[in-house]
């Protein structure tokens, strides 16, 4: 038998279709910021300012479909209030961006952010002291969805909650945060959000540099996210996680604690999907109660079921190209979104059940064919050079 | 009474010879008003192998259900090895105590190969930390091997769990039984489904797992238990009607009516 180091064996067993998206996700941070910055803006191979930012959100997206993929794929667990995880990473990346502007605000106050001026707040609550500090703000942003998510997961769980009801109480979840959230008491700018920023790490939000640099983050958290997901489902674990998906009772009974399980998975997926949030607001420059309407967590589901549910990079591929679509639509046909959207997971459902990701593979035959041809040559390179 | 020694006891997971494997004592279950199990007490010592028989509804499989941990009796005590009090454990704990359970339908992992089943019943540290950080030693792939030559699959190895036949999933529930390595097998009809051949043969195997294990099974088939050569304990309406050998219970007026009267 051969014998490969870990990173080895990992790197020779990935899937066609990971190596490509990393590939791809390499070259576009490099090539993007770069044809960006450094051609003139007459010049052919120029990318426009908005189409970074608009791609640099698509991927924050595909983060935020390959934590839904992570739970859903292979444990089984259909979250419906994924966008609240998005969200909350979101809001902590916006609080600390509202502590940057400092007393350029309306109201020039040093330490209040405008809306609490406005609200005839005298000091900053409890809960937003240490925001002013990266540091602080960046653990937030993984620990705010991390907490809740394991606090809710391990109720949940517990009590077995399963299937279509788990389902039901997380579209719960989301909606009771976003009537949270529309509370102007709550201290997080009520129904307008966190918005007018500023700078981030005192790059000026508005520049090209600061929109390009965030669209590297962007994609370099996705190819993290990408293996770290990997390198989840390819570990004893993610088999565990498919077994409990099948026939859960089973893996029960052969002495696995499925809640633990579940609860590992969902608490790793929420942080992925924490860290998108983040990505997400710079780029759009606001964080409001809207993104944790429980209509937008279940896009998301959309966006996996598209790409390819229990694929990994078909769920970020799904987030793409549906949001292309949504794009389109939402500028060329505004009113036609929603039922294009909603035929589109039905068609899905109906004739492509592992969705694009799926299809392709089906035209291009078995897995056999493929190993010779492109796995076929990354081994012998990985053997070559590692 | 049988538990004077178990205050003594130093190492409550050390395997006790003395002390019946499984005790049930006065054990009843209802659903909505219905007993299911209705004061059930027998128990089974190490080593042994039995056979456990009755009509439909006689509560067989509610009694793998409470011996599992997957039901709560309302009143009754369940004890393994001895001093293990089961009423109180979850079905994770009692798997990893040693009781290992096969279903009626075969239920084996579909999406995962016929190596992977076993991988994942493989006896070995159930926490999500260890799964996460696994890697197969050479012993535990030799012992997966063996597994699969002792139940025929050696060539199925990497076919998926879904792509086997009816009587090939009863045989990779029995490999996956086989591999946890547990104390007390207990087997719910294994032979259902199976051609005269196949029951045959899992005759044989499962008397060969009897050797070194203690082996409950409950089945229909009253050939596959003559095949079994074991005691056998008849069940009705939850409770134990008569327990002996086959021939003493098949001639047993009770067992008779029960079966064919009425």
């Amino acid at each position: 038998m051969e014998r490969r180091g870990p990173i080895l064996s990992y790197l020779a067993e990935m899937p066609v279709g990971g190596r490509i998206i990393l590939c791809v996700l390499a070259a576009l941070a490099v090539l993007v910021p770069a044809l960006n910055l450094l051609l003139p803006p007459d010049s052919l191979f120029h990318v426009p300012t908005f189409v970074v930012t608009l791609f640099g959100k698509y991927l924050t997206f595909a983060l935020l479909a390959l934590s839904v993929d992570l739970i859903w794929g292979f444990a089984g667990i259909l979250s419906l209030g994924h966008g609240a995880f998005f969200a909350l990473g979101g809001y902590a990346m916006g609080m600390y961006m509202m502590r940057q502007i400092g007393t350029r605000g309306v109201y020039g106050h040093p330490d209040l952010p405008d809306f609490m001026v406005f609200l005839n707040w005298k000091e900053l609550p409890w809960y937003w002291s240490g925001f002013d500090m990266f540091p602080v703000a960046l653990a937030m942003v993984v620990l705010a969805p991390g907490v809740l998510a394991f606090v809710f997961g391990f109720l949940a769980f517990r009590s077995r909650v399963t299937g279509v009801y788990l389902s039901i109480i997380t579209q719960a979840m989301t909606y009771v945060l976003m009537l949270a959230f529309f509370r102007n008491d709550m201290g997080f700018g009520g129904n307008n959000g966190l918005t007018d920023f500023k700078d981030l790490l005192g790059f000026a939000l508005q520049s090209d540099a600061t929109r390009a640099g965030l669209f590297a983050a962007s994609a370099i958290a996705l190819a993290a996210g990408y293996l770290i997901s990997l390198a989840i489902v390819k570990s004893k674990l993610g088999r565990i996680m498919v077994a409990i998906r099948d026939a859960e009772s089973r893996t029960r009974f052969l002495g696995y604690r499925v809640e633990h399980y579940k609860l590992f998975a969902f608490t790793v997926s929420a942080m992925m999907a924490g860290v998108a949030g983040a990505l997400y607001v710079p780029q759009v420059g606001i964080i409001n109660p809207s993104e944790f309407s429980p209509a937008n967590s279940i896009e998301i589901v959309v966006w996996v079921a598209v790409g390819g549910r229990g694929t990994l990079f078909g769920a970020a591929l799904g987030a793409v190209l549906v949001n292309l679509g949504k794009s389109y639509f939402t500028a060329a046909l505004p009113d036609v979104w929603l039922f294009a959207l909603g035929g589109l997971f039905i068609l899905t459902t109906l004739f492509l059940p592992k969705g694009v990701v799926g299809a392709i593979a089906a035209l291009r035959g078995t897995a056999g064919k493929r190993r010779r041809g492109l796995s076929g040559l990354f081994r012998l390179l990985a053997r070559r050079l590692l | 009474m049988r538990f004077e020694t178990t205050m003594t006891r130093i190492d409550p997971t050390a395997p006790d010879t003395s002390e019946p494997i499984l005790y049930l004592d006065g054990v009843s279950v209802s659903f909505d008003g219905l007993k299911a199990l209705n004061r059930l007490s027998y128990y089974v010592e190490p080593g042994e192998l039995r056979a456990i028989i009755g009509p439909n509804g006689a509560g067989k499989t509610t009694m793998m259900d409470v011996i599992t941990g997957k039901t709560r009796p309302d009143e009754g005590d369940v004890y393994f090895r001895g001093n293990i009090d089961l009423t109180v454990l979850d079905e994770a704990a009692i798997a990893q105590l040693g009781v290992g359970r096969k279903f009626q339908k075969p239920t084996v992992f579909e999406n995962h190969t016929v190596f992977e089943n076993l991988e994942l019943a493989l006896k070995s540290d159930r926490s999500a930390r260890a799964s996460l950080l696994f890697r197969l030693s050479g012993v535990q792939s030799d012992r997966i091997d063996e597994v699969l030559e002792t139940i025929a699959l050696t060539r199925a190895r990497n076919s998926l769990g879904g792509s086997l036949s009816h009587g090939q999933k009863q045989w990779l529930e029995i490999g996956m039984l086989l591999i946890q390595d547990p104390d007390l097998l207990l087997v719910d009809e294994p032979a259902a489904g199976m051609t005269d051949a196949e029951t045959e043969d899992t005759a044989a195997l499962l008397r060969d797992i009897a050797k070194n294990h203690s082996l409950v099974v409950v089945e229909h088939d009253m050939a596959f238990v003559h095949a079994l050569e074991c005691k056998v304990t008849v069940l009705h309406e939850g409770s134990v009607l008569a327990e002996g050998s086959l021939d003493t219970v098949q001639n047993d007026d009770r067992v008779i009516e029960v079966y064919l009267g009425r």
